[in-house]
């Protein structure tokens, strides 16, 4: 294994996660509520009375999120190589198998594992391993999709 | 503003403003994270310690209380059991994530900035949440 110091951002991936770690802290502490991003957005698509505008605050706030950014500087480089056909497909398995999983990087990954959660534990593992088993076959086997 | 609404806006916005800080809203910075044979970027080992590093303290005290803040009831997870479901579609969303960089949260703040690609993959996304709906609905658990 190879770092790719270029590309390594210790510093500010410390301040942007402390800042992720900060809005679930706020949302649990102040809402009661897990900020699982597929969660969220999934409850949306069966919404309940009374269930949907915290979704759609809390989702409004990600996706304005950029906006506000642009008040005090250029956006930060977002660079996706994959093409169409490959978005499609990537997005389908994400929606079907986030909600199968019951969660996702925001609510296994950055809520499950700070309440110490045995299923999120489980669950971070297994999509780090197939996730870093995909990026391998991609990039390495199958010659680049 | 109902009050628990403007704190959602503003743990939605802190949460994005996150994702855009640690290089996280970028899928390429991602991707170099998932490729451990390539050029290997640790960035996002240090987000989720950023990140759990804050959030272990919040939990704990979230944990403790039987409401929040705003006087919300506290909805914390409280299953314990490893079944299927958990194990099987959290593997097939690293699969998912593998393909294109993209989870669910950068991809709304990629949308945000206006990536067509975001608004690609996040339609795609919602229509993978409805299948599983539709899904449940013929299989009630």
């Amino acid at each position: 294994m190879t770092i790719d110091w270029q590309a390594f951002t210790p510093w500010t991936s410390l301040l942007g996660g402390a800042l992720i770690g900060l809005a679930a802290a706020a949302f649990v502490l102040l809402n009661g509520r897990i900020a699982g991003i597929s969660g969220i957005v999934g409850g949306l698509l069966t919404p309940k009375k009374g269930d949907a505008g915290w979704r759609l605050a809390f989702v409004g706030g990600m996706i304005t999120a950029p906006l506000f950014w642009l008040l005090a500087s250029s956006l930060p480089v977002i660079q996706i190589d994959a093409g169409f056909p490959m978005l499609v497909v990537a997005g389908l398995v994400v929606g079907v198998s986030t909600r199968f999983g019951a969660g996702c990087t925001s609510g296994h990954g950055v809520c499950g594992i700070s309440r110490l959660s045995p299923r999120s534990l489980i669950a971070t593992g297994a999509f780090m391993l197939s996730g870093f088993a995909t990026v391998f076959i991609i990039r390495h086997l199958s010659g680049g999709l | 503003m109902n009050r628990s609404l403007l704190s959602a806006f503003i743990a939605g916005l802190i949460f994005g403003i996150g994702l855009l800080v640690s290089g996280m809203a970028n899928p390429a910075k991602v991707l170099g994270f998932l490729d451990l044979a390539g050029p290997w970027d640790p960035s996002l080992a240090l987000v989720m310690s950023g990140a759990v590093a804050v959030g272990l303290i919040a939990f704990n005290l979230a944990g403790k209380r039987q409401t929040s803040l705003l006087g919300d009831v506290m909805r914390l997870p409280t299953r314990q059991d490893i079944d299927k479901p958990l194990v099987l579609g959290s593997l097939g969303f690293g699969i998912g994530w593998g393909l294109a960089g993209f989870c669910p949260g950068p991809a709304l703040v990629a949308l945000g900035a206006g990536e067509l690609k975001a608004l690609v993959f996040t339609v795609a996304m919602l229509s993978g949440m409805a299948v599983y709906e539709l899904l449940q609905r013929q299989r009630p658990s």
